[in-house]
């Protein structure tokens, strides 16, 4: 009797320290696990889910990079192989270890019209219906890797210097990178030519980025999420029959204050003599 | 060399697949490529690491079909054919973990007195079904963010960077902390092919007429509670902990261990 109440014991306690050692394994595993996948700057191959699916999803098998790498496209004049786009992420690289990735400065993407890296993904995180145009072909032109920002202070074309370096290197040129002119008020006789990037065109490859002249890129990629705004769907573009539909149901608000009897031009002419 | 044979056989396996990964990068070679997590075998025939599969799922996703039918024929394979074969055959930790066991042995570190024992052998399972759950906590499969040996086979593909480190530790572990720490408690995908291999065909079989009782195969195991029956009986070594990695029939002068097919209708 004593003997099977010692044993009941022995498996009660030994039961609790796995399970508890179990929970502390746990929490210092789950903290890290989150710790690591937070790399939000980081550039993901065409096609690739939004950040969060995409580190769900990826298999780490490293198939993209190995098609990227050695696709037919990918060598010097001279036959040897260069170095591909897609890196996958390793220990010091600070982003989650084993997936796919590129640096724009280092390698950008040069939008392969057949994109070797994405048919291979066995796991579907590089979706390839997102890259199916109406015929159902791939297109590499509808890839978001990313969004190119300027920073017109660095921006040597908005000092007034005649550059369009990213404007040529752009592979949607006049599409994705247009040049503005402006007057340059400061010499009163020359031009500025001002590149503008637009986001319903440019498909994050970064090879503005690669060809920008200034000592750190005044043109750079950011994933989407972190290179655009939100205006919110409180504003109704009332110019815009579209977006005006919007309201169509729209009940009717009832403010605290008192609606101003005054019209819109009474406000406008306030205070002036005729 | 005599007592070599399935050592050597298990290098040159090892060598080849991960030269064959290797080249799949390096030189475009369709033979085998990708990672363990997935892999192409000849360009076309879809291979994936099951414990990652499920990760992944408990993830919250998805998976494509590649995936889980590449998952299906590993799973297949080892359950029929290899046992925990993959452990000893193909993984890369293997080889440093088998390093850090030999230097134990020539550094007399083997000894009772300096072998902590603070791991139990069975805290891999607890660890396989604790990173099914931190996966569907975290929403990532948690085991592929700190896998040494992903995180080796990765390296010698692409190039280790600071991931070499993972390796030194789990070298340092097994050398200085627990005998076999790593393969045979921790690690929890050599606890899934336990499982997914308990029935496996092929197995070492024990001839307890010509043994000598020199515990020669005893030392050399990395999972020697398997080999219970030296000595004892002549039956086969059923537990699916065992990594069919052939040491023990090595090490044996005396021909009493064999790989053997396992016949389920002799019971």
């Amino acid at each position: 009797m004593a003997n099977s109440n010692n044993n009941r014991r022995k498996f009660m306690a030994t039961t609790l320290q796995s399970v508890g050692l179990t929970a502390l394994g746990g929490l210092l595993w789950s903290g890290y696990s989150d710790e690591v996948k937070a790399s939000p700057l980081v550039l993901r191959p065409p096609g690739a889910l939004p950040e969060d699916d995409f580190l769900k999803a990826c298999i780490k098998c490293g198939l993209c990079a190995e098609a990227c790498v050695n696709r037919d496209s990918n060598k010097n004049k001279d036959g040897s192989k260069r170095k591909g786009t897609l890196q996958i992420a390793k220990g010091g690289d600070h982003k989650l270890i084993g997936t796919p990735f590129f640096i724009p400065t280092d390698v950008p993407c040069y939008m392969c019209d057949d994109i070797p890296c994405v048919p291979v993904c066995p796991s579907e995180a590089l979706d390839i219906s997102s890259l199916l145009n109406k015929e159902e072909e791939l297109d590499i032109n509808k890839a978001r890797m990313g969004l190119a920002v300027v920073h017109k202070e660095s921006c040597i074309a908005f000092w007034g210097i005649q550059c369009d370096a990213c404007y040529r290197a752009c592979p949607l040129q006049g599409e994705a990178i247009t040049i503005e002119h402006q007057k340059n008020e400061r010499t009163g006789k020359h031009a500025f030519l001002l590149p503008i990037v637009h986001s319903d065109v440019c498909t994050g490859c970064g090879l503005c980025e690669k060809a920008c002249v200034t000592e750190k890129p005044a043109i750079f990629v950011l994933p989407i999420e972190h290179s655009t705004g939100r205006a919110g769907d409180h504003y109704v573009k009332g110019w815009d029959k579209k977006d005006q539909q919007r309201v169509k149901n729209a009940k009717e608000i009832h403010t605290k204050d008192e609606r101003s009897e005054k019209e819109a031009t009474d406000y406008l002419n306030m205070g002036v003599d005729y | 060399m005599k007592n070599m044979k399935y050592l050597l056989l298990r290098r040159l396996t090892q060598f080849i697949i991960l030269s064959l990964y290797f080249g799949a990068n390096a030189y475009g070679w369709h033979m085998l490529e990708g990672t363990f997590g997935s892999s192409r075998l000849f360009g076309f025939i879809p291979l994936a690491d099951p414990y990652t599969t499920v990760q992944v799922l408990a993830s919250g996703f998805v998976l494509g079909a590649d995936v889980l039918f590449g998952a299906l024929i590993i799973t297949i394979f080892y359950m029929v054919v290899g046992g925990r074969a993959f452990c000893s055959w193909v993984c890369p930790i293997n080889m440093v973990t088998d390093l850090a066991n030999w230097l134990r042995r020539k550094l007399n570190l083997d000894r009772e007195e300096v072998n902590y024992r603070f791991i139990k052998r069975r805290a891999r399972y607890w660890i396989m079904v604790l990173g099914i759950i931190v996966s569907a906590v975290v929403g990532v499969a948690a085991f592929e963010v700190l896998s040494p040996i992903t995180i080796m086979q990765r390296g010698i593909i692409f190039g280790f960077g600071a991931g070499i480190s993972v390796i030194i530790a789990i070298f340092l572990f097994d050398l200085f902390g627990v005998k076999n720490g790593w393969c045979g408690h921790l690690c929890p995908l050599g606890a899934t092919y336990s499982l997914i291999g308990k029935a496996s065909l092929i197995r070492v079989d024990h001839n307890h007429e010509n043994c000598t009782n020199c515990m020669k195969c005893k030392v050399v195991c990395p999972e020697n509670h398997v080999l219970y029956m030296v000595n004892k009986e002549s039956i086969m070594v059923t537990d699916g902990e065992c990594t069919n990695c052939g040491r023990c029939i090595d090490v044996c002068d005396d021909d009493a261990l064999n790989f053997s097919i396992r016949n389920f209708a002799k019971k």
